[in-house]
């Protein structure tokens, strides 16, 4: 592939009208770019047009407008930091200049043939992570260079330097919320679901009548319970579980019945010639043909979950939880401290749905969707 | 352009028999061969193919699971790209002729989109190729008429028999009038008896017409009956190990199958089908 | 009839007994206050009467479905539509935001998936953030962008449709990805025989195939559309809405009204996801789908 991509094209264009209008930034407070380093990143950029048109040796290409297109956009970045709002429309033009060249960057990535299976799994990361990067970067750069009000969007290095500093109180909100509502409501709501779809196939009347109503539930705004449940069960963490037991129960109950229809009709009179009773059907056939159902069901609730215990916190806690902190330090106008506990969410949602989907491949390894990747 | 080509070709309907073998190369194969790449290491789905289909036969190609008979037809359709030899359609390559639209294909399911009437479906490559609604409503009546479907028209494909929705995917392919129709197993899902009345229904259409067929089997009694050429074909690698010509008259009643001479045909099918797999042993 | 025995039956019968337990349920959960206050009156009334006040109290613990029935009645038919009591108003209002919210994100959520399946670089930066964003709690940032939207001074639907925009994109994009990758490889061979084009393989193949994930993915959005609407309206103090008239009920302890609200939330999102499924089911028919 040896055309010009429109994306090099435009970063020259960029790049040319950036040198143009410089300098990149007014003095705000501290040094802006000292005319070395607004070299470097003209210089830096255009020589990452050259390599990502030249064609020359896709893998070193690649690296090569790797470290050059972070390091013009890492100067870039950390040069405007203490000038907040002292950017001048040639910061932003290379900034755009270096994210169009990272994009052409990650075609490239997407482009190699990757030999083994290590290069492959590699390759597969990286493009997304460049991507994610790329937000942060643009987000500090924006933020930063046109001087957006702090209380509007604070720059991903001020949310993490508060998350840094205030490590022991997200922690403790996370033990609060996560491990102490979250962990039991899940618990207890998942539990019962599988007790009820076991009971519901048991008697049929049972499944027919609870089944349509399961599903019209499933569909409701619960988190509407919550107000209620701290009124019946106070302020602390167990009305935060009750509201996770009911958010978790119907989708746990749906999927569950539906994962015992699940088995074929020509494994049951397989197990039927065997002259093999209820039980024996139910755990030798009937529960590992339900797993990928009953999973599905434990992925959606690990997410549930986390919402219920969190919006349940808007109602009332303790001075603790995570909940609790996103609506009081949005109420003091703390708006990095809210990034860092949505950052916390963000990283134990993951986490859980990660731990669940982890013991999912463990037990339902013989299903196509986990044997194919 | 070739809208006009495939209107006046249209014309021909009903030349009839005249034409069998007037000597034209419709496809022509020189060692062609395709590997492909697979987890477990390269196989070679096609090996050293040579291979030429006269314009008005009706080829049938026979042979075991994973002897690229298949495969070979997607070749000519330009659905696989060979990785040695050269191969013409029509004396152009098969990427060529799949732009000029010179084939219609017929694969193994019916492949109708559920959310289209038959009439629709019918008329879909119509559609794509840009084809006036009073044509396409012509054609639509003229195909259907052709594989005795009037009257279906605006009923849905899972309210038709699995004969019948076969039957409208092979007018799907005749709608715009291709004079090559590369066929892959098509009654291959259908069970004896319908098989049967297609396969005679199939003959008539050919006769009726001027097309050139490649037909994928893996039956000798479907392969024999229809063909006027019979390609007999190996596995590991894919390749012809015999190329039979038909001595049966061009009228086929059903009961030919009984003759001598039918049962000539197929043993010597036999053979070479045979022949194929004691050289893998 | 069948559907008579196989589910009518088993349903009402199972609610029956749904109703029977909450009000006896509400007994024993109103029971304690209803002990404190007979005391402080000192009255001791047989026990017909007992329950009969349990179920009649002015801020039960637990209402009694009737108590719910009668101010969601009263609530809904008997207001004046443009009261601030009124269950009507203050659905309208976050039905509002929630339909103003839900076509934006399934509109951003079909570009998107047009733009992940036709753009594999895309496809390979962008999908696996939209599947990990599926694993956390956005929920949570409905508080900030609320408040931080009213600090430039947008209030009102806007921060609230933006929410659901936000909740209702991820399930279509998801969904929509899926369906216009759902051809048959066969299909896609038959496209290309015809020689057709990308845009005629998008428009007679690929959209055509997807709409039933399309609608199936939209009944969930539409499902978290309204939560994010209820939710966005809690941390603000909004003056209007259901998610307003939980936070008010739970402030002054009116129980009975929370639960009315609660029901009307869940009519709402009844109406939504059922009338996503008729419109659904209409495409469907008009596609040929099997009755």
């Amino acid at each position: 592939m040896r055309h010009l991509a429109w994306q090099s094209v435009l970063a020259l264009v960029l790049c040319l009208a950036g040198a143009a209008m410089l300098p990149l930034a007014d003095a705000v407070s501290a040094l802006p770019f000292t005319v070395g380093q607004t070299a470097a990143v003209e210089l830096l950029l255009l020589a990452s047009v050259f390599v990502s048109v030249s064609g020359i040796n896709p893998l070193g290409g690649a690296i090569f407008l790797f470290l050059a297109v972070h390091i013009a956009a890492f100067t870039l970045v950390g040069g405007i930091a203490g000038n907040e709002g002292g950017a001048r429309l040639s910061f932003f033009l290379l900034l755009a200049a270096a994210w169009l060249l990272a994009w052409r960057l990650n075609v490239l990535i997407s482009g190699l043939k990757a030999g083994s299976r290590g290069a492959r799994n590699f390759q597969r990361l990286i493009v997304p992570t460049l991507f994610g990067v790329w937000i942060l970067i643009l987000w500090e750069g924006i933020t930063r260079g046109a001087g957006v009000p702090f209380v509007l969007l604070p720059p991903p290095t001020s949310i993490a330097v508060r998350f840094a500093n205030s490590l022991p109180i997200l922690g403790a909100d996370l033990v609060q919320t996560v491990f102490k509502a979250v962990v039991a409501g899940y618990v207890i709501g998942c539990g019962a679901g599988f007790i009820v779809a076991i009971l519901a196939d048991r008697v049929p009347f049972l499944r027919k009548g609870m089944l349509p109503i399961g599903n019209v539930v499933s569909a409701l705004p619960i988190i509407g319970i919550a107000p209620i449940m701290v009124m019946w069960f106070g302020f602390d963490w167990p009305s935060k579980a009750a509201v996770v037991v009911v958010m978790t129960f119907f989708p746990m109950l749906v999927n569950t019945v539906a994962g015992l229809a699940a088995s074929g009709h020509m494994e049951r009179d397989l197990m039927r010639t065997y002259a093999s009773n209820y039980w024996q059907t139910l755990f030798k056939l009937r529960l590992p043909a339900a797993a990928p159902f009953i999973f599905n069901a434990l992925k959606i609730n690990s997410t549930l979950a986390l919402i219920g215990a969190i919006v349940a916190e808007f109602f009332g806690t303790p001075i603790v939880g995570m909940g609790f902190r996103i609506s009081t330090e949005v109420g003091r106008m703390n708006i990095d401290m809210v990034w860092a506990e949505i950052a916390v969410a963000a990283i134990a949602g993951s986490i859980f749905y990660g731990v669940v989907a982890l013991v999912e491949r463990a037990v339902t390894f013989w299903h196509p969707s986990v044997r194919g990747g | 352009m070739n809208v006009s080509a495939a209107a006046a070709s249209a014309n021909d309907v009903g030349r009839g028999a005249a034409t069998m073998s007037s000597g034209q190369t419709v496809v022509s194969a020189r060692g062609l061969s395709l590997v492909f790449d697979t987890n477990d290491g390269p196989v070679n789905a096609l090996a050293d193919i040579d291979l030429d289909v006269g314009k008005g036969e009706f080829v049938s190609f026979i042979g075991p699971s994973g002897c690229g008979k298949t495969t070979f037809l997607r070749v000519i359709a330009d659905l696989e790209k060979p990785t040695a030899g050269t191969i013409s359609v029509n004396g152009m390559t098969p990427q060529q002729a799949r732009e000029k639209r010179a084939y219609g294909y017929v694969f193994q399911a019916a492949g109708l989109f559920p959310w289209r009437t038959i009439e629709r479906n019918v008329t879909l490559p119509l559609e794509i190729m840009g084809y006036s609604r009073a044509e396409r409503a012509e054609r639509l009546h003229r195909t259907l008429e052709l594989v005795n479907l009037t009257g279906f028209e605006k009923k849905f494909p899972w309210q038709l028999s699995g004969g019948m929705q076969q039957r409208a995917s092979i007018a799907r392919a005749l709608a715009f009038d291709a004079d090559l129709l590369l066929m892959d197993e098509p009654f291959g899902a259908l069970d004896e008896i319908v098989r049967d009345h297609l396969n005679s229904q199939l003959l008539e259409l050919w006769a009726r017409t001027t097309k050139t067929i490649c037909f994928v089997t893996h039956s000798i009694p479907e392969a024999v009956y229809l063909s006027t050429k019979i390609v007999v074909m190996s596995p590991r690698p894919g390749r012809v190990t015999d190329v039979i010509q038909s001595t049966l008259p061009k009228e086929r009643p059903l009961d030919i199958r009984e003759t001598p001479e039918f049962l000539e045909i197929a043993h010597r099918v036999r053979d070479g089908l045979r022949a194929g797999h004691s050289y893998e042993d | 009839m069948d559907s008579f025995r196989d589910k009518i039956v088993p349903v009402s019968v199972i609610v029956a007994a749904i109703l029977v337990v909450w009000y006896v349920a509400a007994i024993f959960m109103n029971a304690p206050y209803q002990r404190e206050l007979n005391a402080r009156a000192h009255v001791t009334p047989d026990l017909g009467a007992f329950i009969g006040q349990t179920w009649a109290q002015r801020k039960p613990t637990l209402p009694a479905p009737h108590q719910i029935a009668e101010n969601f009645f009263k609530n809904t038919f008997l207001v004046k539509i443009t009261s601030r009591r009124s269950l009507v108003y203050n659905s309208w209002v976050t039905l509002s935001s929630t339909m103003a919210g839900f076509a934006s994100g399934t509109l951003l959520g079909i570009l998107i998936a047009v733009g992940i399946v036709h753009v594999p670089v895309l496809d390979r930066s962008l999908m696996p953030w939209i599947i990990a964003s599926q694993t956390i709690p956005i929920l949570a940032i409905a508080p900030m962008v609320v408040v931080v939207f009213a600090a430039i001074g947008i209030t009102g639907l806007i921060p609230k449709a933006l929410i659901s925009t936000y909740l209702s994109f991820f399930p279509v994009a998801v969904g929509m990805v899926k369906g216009l990758r759902s051809p048959d490889i066969l299909h896609l061979d038959l496209m290309h025989t015809y020689n057709a084009s990308k845009v005629q393989a998008f428009w007679k193949l690929r959209v055509p195939a997807s709409m039933p994930f399309l609608f199936t993915s939209m009944k969930v959005a539409v499902a978290a559309s309204l939560v994010g609407a209820i939710v966005a309206e809690l941390p603000t103090g909004a003056v209007a809405g259901i998610g307003a008239k939980l936070l008010a009920g739970s402030y002054y302890s009116q129980t009975i009204d929370m639960w009315s609200a609660l029901v009307a939330g869940s009519v709402v999102a009844v109406l939504l996801v059922a009338t996503v499924g008729v419109v659904g089911r209409f495409v469907e028919l008009r596609m040929g789908a099997r009755p």
